[in-house]
């Protein structure tokens, strides 16, 4: 049976007929898939972002996917932006668009950007018939042609039945129920790997066959697609098989029905040119015909091996090089098993233990350093490979210190100091740069967490360090920063300054930092930076590098004061009267079952571990890209792998021995809204008031129909006279974890692995919890079911924002919610000075049940509403201003 | 009685021009303003829309000598209808009413020509038109990313029109003089919306614009990516009009009659302008060169655009009398 053709559009029509050569979909405009893609977005680098896409077109792509799901963007306004900046560059919009996103808002957004006929990308059964339908009669209305895939509620389909199943409901759906023109369904029947050991793959490729082959014969007009790469992800590292299964995967699907395909072109060989020995074993996996046919393909691939990937030496082989082969082997792979022996071997050749770490030690670290310079090793392997090194050197000290005492004249290595500043408890990203430097030769100093000012001058002198490093995740740091640079100033030290975490900038040191010291102050965005910028800051041209920063951050400074104001803020009162609007008398507000505080004094780890977004770990450890496409990622998956399975291996642990522990506070209560804060009452009598929440709303001039949001608008008003109700929560995964770390003192790679899944796990308990009280305790989505990458998504009713975080940025508001859950005495997280948590694995916020209620970002706001907010919270406007500070639109 | 069927049977004739023949009347500042509009700070000669409020004789007797001369679907003066048009005025306030009091006096003179004819039926058109902003553009060069309307703007003015066009009486909805094909992706999105509303739909054609010897819509797409694109909505018809001579036109009527599944229209400018900006082609000249889009079976609705008149219509109307129309029966999937 014929399908019928597909007819799409950008400035020019693309029309896919049974005739059509198999139509390639270009992907490398997908954050998920394309490292570099992501990176120029988040750069705000549009222009070079674009150029990717040209090369699509340019590079043959008939149609050019977009993706920007990126838990850092947001991804809406990317989506918006980006489609529009493609629709001004007419060699790109000629062709039609495919929006590609898992979050349905997303795909609304970049679809009201489109004037020609694209896809979208895409929608199933997942969520049930209901949404299914809604969704799919807003894109028929949109006009754009639309990719089903094999997903439904009981998951994605992996048999044959399964595929035709799903496929068939939902063709029927769309043509029957939505009055889909059948030649606009793209069917997705799952492209999954084969020859994957598992005898439950074997089938993986002939049942996607078959289910094109039903689908031509049964669903009439429908078009068929599939992410052809997954077909061979046991193979990643030997691209001459890949390429192999790839092209004759197309090929027989093609037979079989398969008109479009989302593929790389560069990663596709010519199906008459594999060879035929190799076509053979191919075509045995994937059509399943013999046996052992994985184990044949198994063999032969090794003959094809990658000529780069041949050099790979048994592992008696690299045991035979010489001494400083063997150290250097055992630094790149991060093997620790003889590192002691060949350790001791290099002593006895040179005679020094000095000479051991600074000649052969320091090489094999060396190329290491330049190989992660250079992205071809990745953060996980860096921090194995300086657990190698750092052990060599333990091996060494005794030998040193005997040494020193021979001989005084020890050459010293530059010493880097580090911390992180007062009133701040976080310390991965610290840490993180600490190894790298140590790995390229710096001597660190780490002083820890919540350093105050004085303590880090006095160290520094004390050790006659070269640098000081800062370092800080919550915005208070920012003020501390600027302290430390002042009082640097103050004492007359000349040291150049490193300023980096997660809410610092360059446009922050440039501004805020810098000008309050003479000496250079530098940015550094990331771990990978550390080492340039020290060596820099160190070298004999370091007078000339100084002031090359100096002057950029000057610019940087008057490029910043000349950026006038682009925004126009409304007046407070203005923002307060263009509230979001919610329809009080027709909202139902559920009376939570309990009211009051509840404790939860030992979380299940196992059933926590279930509820972990995995995608933040792997961006700690420096490798993006979304869990779990991210493990078949061309360029990280393999340490991406690695990394999660060490993380598990270690979670095993951790849950066997009970080293961590996991509390949860919760208070459900009477609340009102008044003014713009949010009354808490004692009980439901609603005559005593237990504590008063203030919050900050958006002044920035919106579009129209946008609302000016603030939190208290999802509260129901005083004046309404509804009984609605707010809820509280703490939750921390870190108590006890001083003591784990303990056990690894000499293994920065286990400590920082520790810190990133016990920060998993406080996100992954606040994620259970509110689950629990959504659907129980609260219990106004008594029914939800969700999988975890939905509840990771947020597709749930409510919301639980954080103090301290867009849409509520005044951490002080933490101590309001501490006091009322009586949170340290429950269970144990404290408060620093500029309102951390501790242990730093820990989350709090509010909960919030109005089905329109949503996340939002503050953004900056002006001086009456500063005024405001200060006598609101009874404290002067200089305090408030302080804690503010990043938010201010008048400063 | 039911537009489809008279356009199996024959060409039907849209109306011409309404701007010319209000520039006949020769009006004045006073004129636009009428007593009700006396206070505006902003001038109003020129917006011809708000005459249907102000000087609705006027607006009657155009739609009147545009039906004697035997035009089977008038358009209502409702072209810059929406807020954002009107926004430029300081009438938004009015869209609504200005919509469905147009639509009343096509509704009036339409009426009265069917009881004339009752063996030919007239139809009125709500015309909507394509607002001063570009939905898939930007006016501003310097940053090519940045829109000064969005398409949720779009959708909420157009809805707003449309619930006043289909409140006034109208038979048909003519999204026309479409530039930017994301503006009527939204008019038509928010036509459906109201159809939703009100539980009611009305047949719906579109109209497209070549500006220039490109072959392309201002937002850069080819007669065929603009059929396509549209090709979602249950239309009555797809055609083109304005900005080009019936000779000009041709091909890209070609190329919409040749792939398009449903009924086809056409109402050139007259002529291309002259150095003055007038158009100055006569009724016989045209009707001469719309002949072969008939002979060669093209179009099913034929009409006349910037400078055509009642005489202009005349001529089409005389030049379709027992011609076959346009076959869609047979245009499955031509590709």
């Amino acid at each position: 049976m014929k399908s019928l053709p597909l007819k799409l559009s950008g400035l020019e029509p693309l029309i896919i007929t049974e005739d059509s050569n198999f139509v390639n979909v270009g992907e490398r405009t997908n954050v998920t898939g394309s490292k570099r893609f992501l990176n120029l977005i988040k750069a705000k680098d549009y222009e070079a972002a674009l150029s990717i896409a040209l090369e699509q077109v340019q590079g043959g792509a008939q149609i050019l996917d977009v993706n920007l799901d990126e838990g850092m963007l947001d991804s809406e306004d990317e989506m918006t932006n980006f489609l529009n900046l493609i629709a001004s560059e007419p060699e790109i919009s000629k062709i039609p668009i495919m929006v590609d996103s898992s979050k349905w808002s997303v795909i609304v957004a970049g679809l009201k950007t489109l004037q020609g006929k694209g896809v979208v990308n895409s929608i199933s059964l997942k969520d049930g018939e209901e949404e299914f339908i809604k969704r799919a009669k807003i894109v028929r209305r949109f006009g754009a042609a639309v990719i089903s895939m094999a997903f439904d509620e009981e998951g994605q389909a992996d048999s044959f039945d399964r595929r035709i199943e799903i496929c068939k409901r939902s063709y029927d759906l769309l043509v029957n129920t939505v009055g889909f023109d059948p030649s606009d369904i793209i069917l997705d029947p799952n492209i999954f790997p084969v020859a994957t050991g598992m005898e439950e793959h074997r089938r993986n490729a002939l049942d996607y066959f078959e289910a094109a082959k039903w689908i031509r014969e049964n669903l009439p007009g429908a078009h068929i697609i599939g992410g052809v790469s997954n077909v061979s992800f046991s193979f990643r590292g030997n691209n001459k098989v890949r390429e192999a299964m790839h092209s004759a995967f197309l090929y027989h699907a093609i037979q079989h029905g398969m008109d479009m395909g989302i593929v790389n072109p560069t990663q596709l060989e010519v199906y008459s040119d594999i060879p035929q020995d190799l076509l053979i074993a191919v075509e045995d996996v994937l059509l399943d015909r013999k046996d052992d046919a994985t184990e044949r393909l198994l063999e032969i691939a090794e003959k094809y091996k990658d000529t780069d990937t041949t050099k790979e030496v048994g592992v008696q082989e690299w045991r035979s090089g010489s001494v400083e082969e063997r150290l250097s082997h055992s630094l790149i792979k991060g093997i620790t098993t003889h590192i002691e022996q060949d350790t001791e071997e290099a002593r006895l050749k040179y005679q020094s233990p000095l000479i051991v770490i600074e000649g052969p030690l320091m090489d094999g670290m060396n190329v290491v350093g330049n190989l992660f310079g250079s992205g071809k090793m990745f953060l996980p392997q860096v921090v194995k490979s300086a657990r190698v090194m750092k052990q060599a050197v333990a091996y060494l000290t005794p030998f040193l210190e005997e040494e020193k005492k021979k001989n005084k004249d020890t050459s010293e290595r530059r010493k880097v100091l580090l911390a992180t500043v007062k009133g701040d408890v976080h310390d991965i990203g610290k840490n993180i740069v600490g190894v790298v430097l140590a790995c390229n030769n710096f001597d660190v100093i780490d002083l820890g967490v919540m350093v105050p000012a004085e303590k880090i001058l006095d160290e520094a002198e004390r050790h006659n360090v070269d640098v000081i490093g800062l370092s800080g995740l919550i915005t208070p740091s920012l003020d501390e920063m600027v302290s430390v640079a002042r009082a640097m100033k103050k004492r007359g030290m000349n040291l150049p300054l490193i300023i980096g975490g997660a809410t610092t900038s360059r446009i922050h040191t440039a501004v805020k930092i810098d000008p309050n010291y003479e000496s250079p102050v530098v940015h550094i965005l990331d771990a990978s930076r550390a080492v340039t910028v020290c060596t820099d800051l160190l070298k004999d041209s370091k007078l000339e590098f100084a002031e090359r920063i100096k002057s950029e951050y000057s610019k940087l400074r008057d490029d910043h004061a000349k950026r006038t104001q682009k925004k126009n803020y409304l007046s407070f009162d203005h923002a307060k009267s263009n509230r979001t609007e919610i329809d009080w008398e027709s909202s139902e507000l559920p009376k939570p079952k309990i009211t009051g505080t509840k404790v939860f004094d030992d979380l299940d780890l196992n059933e926590l571990r279930e509820f972990i977004d995995w995608t933040p770990f792997f961006k700690t450890w420096m490798l993006t890209g979304k869990y779990p496409t991210i493990l078949q990622d061309d360029v990280v998956g393999e340490q991406a792998r690695e990394l999660i399975n060490d993380a598990n291996e270690l979670l095993d642990i951790i849950i066997k021995d009970n080293s961590l522990i996991a509390k949860a506070v919760i208070g459900l209560f009477p609340a009102a809204a008044v003014g713009e804060d949010i009354l808490v009452y004692r009980d439901s009598t609603r005559k005593e008031t237990k504590a008063r929440f203030h919050f900050i709303r958006q002044q920035a001039e919106k579009r129209t129909g946008q609302p000016n949001s603030s939190l208290v608008d999802f509260i129901a008003p005083l004046s309404s006279g509804k009984q609605d109700y707010i809820g509280l929560f703490a939750v921390t995964a870190g108590l006890g974890i001083e003591k784990l770390l303990e056990k690894y003192i000499d293994d920065d790679y286990k400590q920082i692995m520790i810190k990133a899944l016990a920060d998993r796990l406080a996100e992954a308990s606040a994620e259970y919890m509110h689950y629990k009280v959504r659907t129980d305790f609260w219990g106004y989505s008594a029914d939800e079911k969700m999988s975890n990458e939905e509840l990771i998504a947020e597709n749930y009713r409510g919301i639980r924002p954080a103090p301290g975080y867009p849409a509520c940025p005044d951490h002080t508001e933490k101590r309001t919610l501490f006091n009322l859950l009586e949170v340290e005495k429950n269970i144990g997280i404290s408060l620093t000075e500029s309102c951390a948590m501790y242990p730093a694995s820990s989350v709090s916020g509010f909960y919030f049940s109005h089905p329109q209620s949503r996340y939002f970002r503050v953004g900056k706001i002006e001086k009456d509403q500063v005024k405001d907010y200060a006598e609101r919270k009874d404290q002067s406007v200089e305090e408030t201003e302080k804690w503010l500070e990043p938010y201010l639109a008048y400063r | 009685m039911n537009i489809t069927t008279q356009l199996e049977q024959r060409i039907l004739i849209l109306d011409g021009a309404m701007g010319t023949m209000i520039q006949r009347y020769d009006l004045n500042e006073d004129d636009f303003r009428g007593k009700r509009f006396t206070e505006s700070k902003k001038d109003l000669k020129g917006n011809n829309d708000l005459l249907s409020l102000t000087r609705p004789e006027i607006i009657l007797e155009i739609h009147e000598k545009y039906l004697e001369a035997g035009a089977d679907i008038i358009e209502t003066n409702t072209f810059s209808g929406t807020s954002i048009a009107q926004a430029d005025y300081g009438l938004e306030e009015v869209v609504y009413e200005l919509n469905k009091v147009s639509a009343e006096i096509a509704r009036k003179a339409a009426d009265k020509y069917t009881s004339l004819t009752i063996d030919k039926p007239r139809f009125v058109a709500g015309s909507v038109g394509p607002t001063n902003r570009t939905a898939s553009l930007s006016p501003d060069v310097n940053r090519p990313g940045f829109r000064s309307i969005s398409f949720d703007d779009l959708v909420s003015a157009y809805a707003e029109q449309v619930r006043g066009l289909i409140d006034g009486g109208a038979d048909l909805i003519l999204v026309e003089t479409v530039f930017d094909t994301l503006n009527a992706k939204a008019a038509l999105f928010a036509t459906l919306e109201v159809f939703d509303e009100k539980g009611k739909e009305l047949p719906i054609m579109v109209s497209g614009t070549i500006t220039d010897a490109s072959g392309r819509t201002l937002s850069g797409q080819t007669a065929e990516a603009f059929l396509i694109s549209l090709s979602h909505v249950p239309l009555l018809s797809i055609g083109l009009n304005c900005a080009l001579g019936a000779n000009q036109l041709r091909p890209y009527i070609e190329i919409l009659s040749k792939h398009s599944k449903v009924f086809t229209s056409a109402y050139p400018n007259a002529g291309l302008p002259n150095e003055f900006g007038e158009y100055d082609q006569g009724p016989q000249a045209m009707a001469k060169e719309v002949e072969s889009y008939v002979n060669d079976g093209l179009v099913n609705i034929l009409g006349g655009c910037c400078g055509t008149t009642p005489e202009h219509i005349k001529a089409m109307v005389e030049l379709v009398e027992g011609k076959r129309p346009r076959s869609i029966s047979k245009k499955e999937i031509a590709l």
